[in-house]
């Protein structure tokens, strides 16, 4: 783990993302703290494309939100390159920022209306320097819209004017301009309609394959997953509970949590039964005692009540943190 | 302005005014008053200082349309005169109240640490009444225009901060704000990039009432004796010294008092309409109103 070509692109340890809920009146509220990321770890390697899945609430949106500093970070270290990013001052991550961009999900609030297409993506090249002559900036632009497949003569409208996969590809040009080391995509392609969004995540993914940068995709959807990722990981509850190659984790699931998801799958198949899941997850205000998923687990035993699991290796890259992992391979989901 | 954003202006005007007859008489109004006060030596009769005692008291006729004054001084002059002062004030009060008061709202909602001290300054602020502020603050400063457009712009600044303080504090849990910080934008850039070009209608709401409500603190502050100087030819100054000839020469109180009625009419009217153009909730249901 000392040269280059082997040091991950980002080394995240036992990262936290905490929130202090505030209830009640206006002297006697009461504290309540939601552990939104709760001792999440992950390596990612130049070039590879992490998908991070799980429910909505269980803190996949946060770890993203973290590693590009729009929130703070509770606990943990996060090295980017070799440097760790989480306790730099706002002003000396700043020139990280251009390495690290974020595509955000609903693609109608994340461009501003008031601005045109010009003036959004120019914002990045002029921070950070990239271009100094108007004329160059305007080229810079007019290359990375064709990149993403629009008319560079689209630069002098306004969001309004464009439809949502046409913006989410907007979007898409404001990270690619800086030409990013990692990019963060936050369910990039879930606010659009289905026919749209295998034209715009094919887009993601032959970008990423030439520019060969980083991604961490995150998503709740496991087929737009199985579709960019090389290797997966599944949050429970702000922690993840397994990670695996792609093809291992969709054949050979080891957690039941990652098996209750793959079984919830919406599928044409005559006389298929839903999967069957025993309720909803807990509140990470309140997690439960021990592993996070024993209340809706069939496998949990005492053990599961009280004391909570470790990542398991089980080989080939596939790391499982329940207590059952290992030695309950062979059973049906 | 190109001739492409000269026809857009026009498009956006004919939106804003069309089917709303009192708002564009109210507009028409204020054109005319606006040309008056740019043309006014061209217009006056007069010079609306020139003291004639033998005239003085004069009842309006031909020589004198508004008639005199009890210096003899022509009203019709004066009137005119008193739009450039009704201007000024206006003008002078929005720019204060919407950058005292937009850049306190504004960084108040942004830095929420600081805007706890200063939104509390301008609760306390807001406490008095407006007219009571003004007359307070007037009495420590000296009487001068330049004191009473900052005095009755500090006022209206209170109203603006709190409207902007809770726009911006929406505002900056967009999504497109994150966006902008990703892209590596600081707080100014933040703040006056992305923030402020999606505060710019309802400032511009904003300013129309507040030329309005100056129109009326500047006339009561005159009135009182606590405004313009008592030589300036001001609507409120003309009301103040006319009082105690109201029963021999009642038309000293009818003109200016007529003028800033018809004025402070009109900049409700205008500003209603620009409102509803903005804000479709307070659509009014009254048609043409």
């Amino acid at each position: 783990m000392t040269t280059d070509a082997e040091r991950p692109l980002l080394r995240v340890r036992d990262l936290k993302t905490h929130f202090t809920l505030k209830a009640g009146g206006l002297f006697s509220g009461t504290r309540k703290v939601l552990k939104a990321v709760d001792g999440v770890s992950f390596d990612l390697a130049p070039g590879e494309v992490l998908g991070i899945v799980g429910e909505s609430g269980c803190g996949k949106s946060t770890v993203g939100r973290t590693l590009t500093r729009l929130e703070d970070a509770t606990g943990g270290t996060a090295e980017f390159d070799g440097q760790e990013m989480l306790s730099l001052s706002k002003a000396d991550f700043r020139p990280l920022r251009r390495e690290i961009q974020m595509i955000f999900q609903d693609p109608f609030a994340s461009l501003n209306p008031r601005l045109t297409i010009e003036q959004t993506l120019s914002e990045p090249v002029r921070i950070h320097g990239l271009e100094t002559t108007r004329e160059a900036i305007r080229e810079r632009i007019a290359r990375t819209l064709t990149q993403v497949g629009l008319d560079p003569k689209v630069m002098s409208r306004h969001p309004h004017e464009f439809s949502g996969g046409q913006r989410q590809r907007i979007g898409i040009a404001r990270v690619m301009i800086v030409e990013p080391k990692l990019v963060i995509a936050d369910e990039a392609v879930s606010a659009l309609d289905v026919s749209i969004q295998a034209q715009v995540l094919n887009l993601i993914k032959d970008l990423q394959t030439e520019s060969g940068i980083s991604m961490l995709f995150i998503s709740h959807d496991l087929g737009v997953v199985r579709h960019i990722c090389d290797r997966v990981a599944v949050m429970y509850l702000g922690r993840i509970v397994e990670t695996a190659p792609r093809a291992t984790l969709f054949s050979a699931p080891s957690h039941p949590y990652t098996k209750l998801l793959l079984a919830s799958i919406p599928r044409i198949r005559p006389g298929r039964v839903a999967a069957e899941d025993r309720g909803e997850p807990a509140s990470a205000a309140a997690p439960p005692p021990g592993c996070p998923f024993h209340p809706r687990c069939g496998l949990a035993t005492d053990i599961c009540r009280s004391e909570r699991p470790l990542p398991v290796d089980l080989g080939n890259g596939q790391f499982s943190a329940c207590h059952h992992a290992g030695n309950q391979q062979g059973e049906a989901a | 302005m190109t001739p492409n954003a000269t026809v857009q202006w026009f498009a956006t005007g004919r939106r804003i005014f069309r089917g709303r007859w009192l708002a564009t008489l109210g507009l028409a109004w204020l054109v005319l008053v606006v040309l008056a006060a740019v043309f006014a030596p061209l217009i006056v009769p007069y010079d609306p200082l020139e003291i004639d005692p033998v005239a003085r008291l004069t009842e309006p006729g031909a020589a004198h349309f508004f008639g005199t004054d009890h210096f003899g001084r022509d009203t019709f002059s004066r009137s005119i005169y008193g739009a450039r002062m009704a201007i000024v004030i206006g003008l002078g009060s929005v720019v204060v109240a919407l950058l005292v008061g937009g850049l306190t709202g504004m960084i108040s909602a942004y830095f929420t640490r600081l805007g706890a001290f200063l939104m509390r300054v301008v609760d306390v602020l807001m406490a008095f009444p407006a007219l009571l502020l003004a007359l307070v603050l007037m009495t420590i400063l000296e009487r001068s225009v330049m004191n009473t457009v900052l005095v009755i712009g500090i006022v209206y600044a209170t109203t603006t901060a709190r409207i902007l303080f809770g726009m911006t504090l929406k505002l900056k849990n967009e999504v497109f704000i994150d966006a902008a910080v990703c892209s590596g934008a600081g707080h100014a850039s933040v703040l006056f990039r992305h923030i402020l070009p999606n505060l710019i209608s309802p400032l511009l709401v904003q300013a129309s009432f507040i030329f309005a409500f100056a129109q009326l603190q500047a006339a009561a502050l005159d009135f009182l004796g606590l405004g313009l100087p008592p030589e300036v030819p001001s609507w409120g100054n003309m009301l103040s010294e006319s009082r105690i000839y109201v029963t021999r020469a009642p038309w000293l109180l009818l003109f200016p008092g007529a003028l800033i009625i018809l004025s402070v009419f009109s900049m409700n009217l205008v500003g209603d309409a620009l409102r509803d153009s903005i804000d479709p909730r307070f659509k009014n249901d009254i048609k043409g109103v």
